[in-house]
């Protein structure tokens, strides 16, 4: 699946014969897998330009317009405490749907390159073992092993409504 | 069938009758107060005219007497709609030449067994 | 045949709640000295119909109640009773209890139910019932002759004029059929010959026998309705066969019907909530409904229709481009900036309501809380049809009510001060809207006791707020009162004296994008004024550069702009600067330290200045350029995000892009906290 400076609307790239409950839209951060819940991938864009938001951590690169919502955007490398990579043109943003405590808010995350989509059974997510202090334990749903491959998947209501982006502070 | 005038200051009592009598088969027509009653009696022709007594700008008593003069409505049927305790409007009614009265608060059966009554 | 009656409760619950709104306004003219006889008939009138429609539809409770209010009404009405002061209010508490009963019958709610009872009791002292009822019992007691007979024998004579009231003697004599079986002989005596016979008479009478076990009661019903018209003699029958055994005559014995009684909920009672705040606004809440008269929606199409046509020509354009066209282009970019804006001021029309709606609470609050606090006072209201926003009228509603009651409560004074200080003894509030440079103003003014500078000023330095040194203007000591935990009343008094209410007011205000402050002159009176932008969607902005980023500056805060000269700049202390303009000491904020960027130079005189107001101060903001002016669409941050200091929105620009617009009251707070720190330090 290749990705273009334009917009991929997801829906039209599942496979038809499994149902939407158990995909996982994956991507590279850092050469590893990530996988997130398919059915929260609103839209994937290309790199565009962001307005800085006054005062936030460096993670949160500012936001941006998306058809006349503004919509925050996160370099997840930085908020994994990764090098931070220079963006190119097949840098991506995954639109995301982020359900929080009493309300659902629309964000963008910064990653490498999109994967692909997988279908990952319920049964064969594993707990995931401590990673140490960068990545939080609690962001990431499991892991799983599809094709010889390990894949991360997050917990992406875990991983946006934390730290700074918690708007309860 | 016969056409029906109902004059009643209060729309959702306007509307329950006007239903109530649609739907035997009468034809309904509504009038707000007094005088859009008279007005309505005068540029059409009714079988039988219901109204209420309190309302603004003309009250029943004076629309009965109104319609009265009216040789069209010599004889037409019309009722009042009064309340238990206004006996004296009764009297004034029927003296102003009203036909009859139903009484508040009434249901669509009685009102329906009324109107049949009077229609014959 | 059921019919369904609820179908009409919509509609007999919205009538009903304008007929209380029509009860009320009335009352409150009655009070004012107007007993003319077609406001009284008119509060009899709405009392009566809700009385009607709630018996017929069933709200037993509200019939129970409003039939003793109707009766009081009625001996008001024919003049069996004078109008009161006491039976006014009286009168205004029963158009709660109803519109209590009302609003729990619509949002399937709780009322006061004592309440209820007490306003009850008091009316029907009043009417001089000592009982309280709480049944409505209908007697109709029926004796009936125990009939030895088999049947009656009625002597029907009608009037000559029965027919003239539209009643049918055959359908009388039709009717007496559904009693038993009848043997009718007509009585042609009376006829005259046809020369002299006046059709519309009726000179025949009938002799009617009825073999039936009825009771004649039920004979005299059927004729009721002419009672008046006829000489009717009902004898029972004389039997001619010998039957042998007499059937036993059924007696309907007396016939009572008792109206249901009043629902005794087994509940504890809740008070009547926020008595002290009567809202009144409808449940329609964040996603409520608008009425927009047609004509406005008509114009909307209009408007659509031409930007249609402007927007097809110019993509006709576009298709074929020619660069002779250039001009031709411009003219119907033009055209489209016309029709959008015009489109845009129709569309936010359709929100805009009079505000009368917010100010039409205000009589009976008035009216209430002067007789509570013994004051005199004549409320004033004009520019009533001044319109805004739904929203925004919504949210003002509260700060409205509680600037009013601050007035009433602390401003005005007693009949008995007022006399003598010299002033009539009524006090004067009043109440006035009018539009300004795009905002709605509304000015609260009393002719009160004005703010006491002295005591403010004590209690703000008692409370820490300001310390004993300070001078400052006027301005700023009014100013103050909106601070929180500022409150110079000496009791709490239930109504406004707690101290959270004038910095939650400002707050909300300013959450809409407002502003308030007072004047006041001692022994006069205070003006509160209200600044509200028409619409929270758009708004005029300044755009402003500060290094790469650009900011929006509302048009509304700006006071002006200008090139800092150097001399005029002055460090205190070390951080905080000031810069002098004219005659005033004015914070200079630089707006690349609070955001945190890189501007084109640190060197305020290389730079502009552009001075803002905000929560009763001025600053100065420090840019690098000054771009254009525009309207701008308002757009949340929170939604996605969250809210961020010093920046109360953001807008997407021209080229798409997102721009934050500036929260100046925010930036001042932002400014003064930090010359406050400052000042801590070196003390």
């Amino acid at each position: 699946m290749t990705t273009t400076a334009q917009s991929v609307d997801v829906q039209a790239n599942y496979s038809e014969n499994t149902d939407l409950e158990n995909q996982y839209l994956t991507f590279i951060l850092s050469n590893e897998e990530y996988g997130v819940d398919i059915l929260r991938v609103q839209e994937i864009r290309g790199w565009e330009s962001v307005t800085t938001v006054p005062n936030a951590p460096d993670y949160i690169k500012g936001v941006i317009n998306i058809r006349g919502t503004i919509v925050p955007i996160v370099d997840l490398r930085m908020r994994f405490g990764m090098e931070q990579l220079e963006y190119g043109p097949i840098t991506v943003v995954i639109v995301l749907k982020v359900i929080g405590e009493n309300r659902e808010r629309v964000m963008g995350i910064v990653v490498d390159t999109v994967s692909d989509t997988y279908d990952v059974p319920e049964d064969s997510i594993k707990p995931a073992p401590d990673f140490g202090e960068k990545i939080e334990v609690n962001f990431v749903k499991g892991l799983a092993t599809i094709n010889e491959k390990m894949l991360i998947l997050l917990d992406i209501d875990q991983l946006l409504n934390s730290g700074e982006l918690n708007i309860l502070d | 069938m016969a056409t029906i005038l109902t004059v009643d200051d209060s729309t959702s009592m306007r509307q329950m009758v006007s239903f109530t009598l649609k739907q035997s088969g009468f034809d309904v027509v509504e009038a707000a107060d007094g005088s859009e009653g008279l007005h309505k009696a005068q540029s059409n022709r009714f079988n039988l005219i219901i109204t209420d007594v309190n309302m603004p700008k003309m009250d029943g008593i004076t629309l009965v007497k109104e319609l009265r003069a009216l040789p069209a409505y010599k004889f037409t049927p019309i009722l009042l709609l009064t309340t238990e305790a206004g006996i004296e409007k009764k009297k004034e009614g029927k003296e102003a030449g009203a036909t009859g009265w139903l009484v508040k608060p009434f249901n669509p059966d009685q009102l329906l067994s009324t109107i049949k009554k009077v229609l014959g | 045949m059921g019919i369904d009656l609820s179908q009409f409760h919509e509609t007999f619950l919205e009538e009903s709640f304008e007929g209380l709104d029509v009860m009320e306004s009335s009352l409150l003219n009655l009070d004012a000295g107007d007993s003319d006889s077609e406001t009284v008939n008119t509060i009899f009138r709405s009392a009566h119909s809700i009385k009607g429609g709630s018996a017929t539809f069933g709200f037993d409770n509200v019939a129970t109640f409003t039939h003793v209010l109707e009766t009081l009404l009625d001996e008001v009405r024919s003049g069996d009773r004078d109008v009161t002061q006491g039976i006014v209010n009286a009168l205004l508490e029963s158009v709660d209890c109803v519109r209590s009963m009302l609003e729990a019958q619509r949002d399937s709610g709780d009322y006061d139910e004592a309440q209820v009872k007490s306003v009850q009791n008091r009316l029907e002292a009043i009417l001089g019932n000592a009982e309280s009822n709480n049944e409505v019992t209908e007697a109709v007691v029926v004796v009936e002759e125990k009939n030895s007979s088999n049947g009656w024998l009625i002597d029907f004579k009608p009037h000559l004029n029965m027919i003239q009231t539209g009643n049918d003697p055959v359908r009388i004599i039709r009717e007496l059929e559904s009693l038993g079986v009848i043997g009718v002989k007509a009585n042609l005596e009376k006829l005259p010959d046809l020369d002299v016979m006046n059709a519309e008479d009726c000179y025949l009478s009938w002799e009617i026998e009825l073999y039936s076990d009825v009771g004649e009661s039920a004979i005299r019903e059927i004729f009721e309705w002419v009672e008046d018209e006829c000489d009717l003699v009902i004898k029972p029958l004389q039997t001619e066969v010998a039957t042998g055994e007499e059937k036993p005559v059924d007696t309907p014995a007396v016939k009572i019907e008792i109206k249901p009684e009043v629902d005794v909920l087994n509940k504890t009672d809740e008070p009547v909530a926020n008595k002290a705040t009567p809202t009144r606004t409808k449940a329609t809440g964040e996603g409520g409904s608008i009425r927009v008269g047609i004509d406005k929606v008509d114009e909307l199409i209009n408007l659509v229709g031409e930007l249609v046509i402007t927007q097809s020509m110019l993509g006709e354009m576009g298709q074929n481009f020619e660069p002779s066209n250039i001009e031709k282009m411009m003219d119907g970019l033009s055209q489209l900036e016309r029709h959008t804006r015009e489109l845009q001021e129709s569309v936010m029309r359709i929100r805009m309501l009079p505000i009368s709606f917010a100010f039409n609470r205000f009589p009976r609050l008035v009216h209430d809380l002067s007789s509570k606090l013994g004051k005199k006072i004549e409320l004033k209201l004009s520019g009533e049809s001044t319109e805004l926003d739904k929203t925004v009228m919504e949210k003002i509603g509260d700060p409205l009510v509680h600037l009013v009651r601050n007035s009433l409560d602390h401003g005005l004074e007693t009949p008995d001060i007022r006399k003598a200080a010299g002033k009539p003894e009524t006090g004067v509030l009043h109440l006035n809207a009018y539009h300004k440079g795009g905002n709605i103003i509304i000015e609260i003014t009393d002719d009160g006791a004005g703010l006491d500078k002295e005591k403010i000023r004590a209690k703000a330095i008692s409370n820490g707020l300001i310390s004993e040194s300070e001078v400052l203007t006027d301005e700023k000591i009014y100013d103050l009162i909106f601070q929180p935990g500022f409150s110079t009343a000496e009791a709490v008094s239930d109504l406004s004296g707690r101290g959270v209410g004038m910095d939650v007011v400002r707050r909300n205000i300013r959450e809409l994008g407002g502003a308030v402050d007072i004047v006041s002159a001692e022994g006069k009176g205070s003006t509160i004024t209200i600044r509200l932008p028409l619409t929270l969607a758009i708004m005029d902005g300044q755009l402003v550069r500060v290094g790469k980023e650009t900011y929006i500056i509302p048009i509304v805060s700006i006071i002006e702009s200008l090139q800092a000269k150097k001399e005029n700049i002055n460090k205190i202390i070390d951080h905080a600067e000031v810069y002098k303009l004219r005659d005033e000491y004015i914070n200079i904020v630089r707006l690349y330290e609070t955001f945190d960027l890189v501007p084109d130079s640190t060197s305020v005189n290389n730079g502009l200045l552009v001075m803002v107001e905000g929560e009763g101060s001025k600053i100065g903001l420090f840019v690098d350029e000054l771009l254009g002016q525009q309207q701008v669409v308002i757009k949340s941050l929170e939604t996605n995000y969250r809210r961020i200091e010093g920046v109360s929105g953001a807008t997407i620009l021209g080229d798409g892009t997102v721009a934050m617009i500036l929260d100046v009251p925010g930036l001042v707070v932002i400014s003064r906290a930090k010359t406050n720190v400052n000042e801590d330090k070196v003390a």
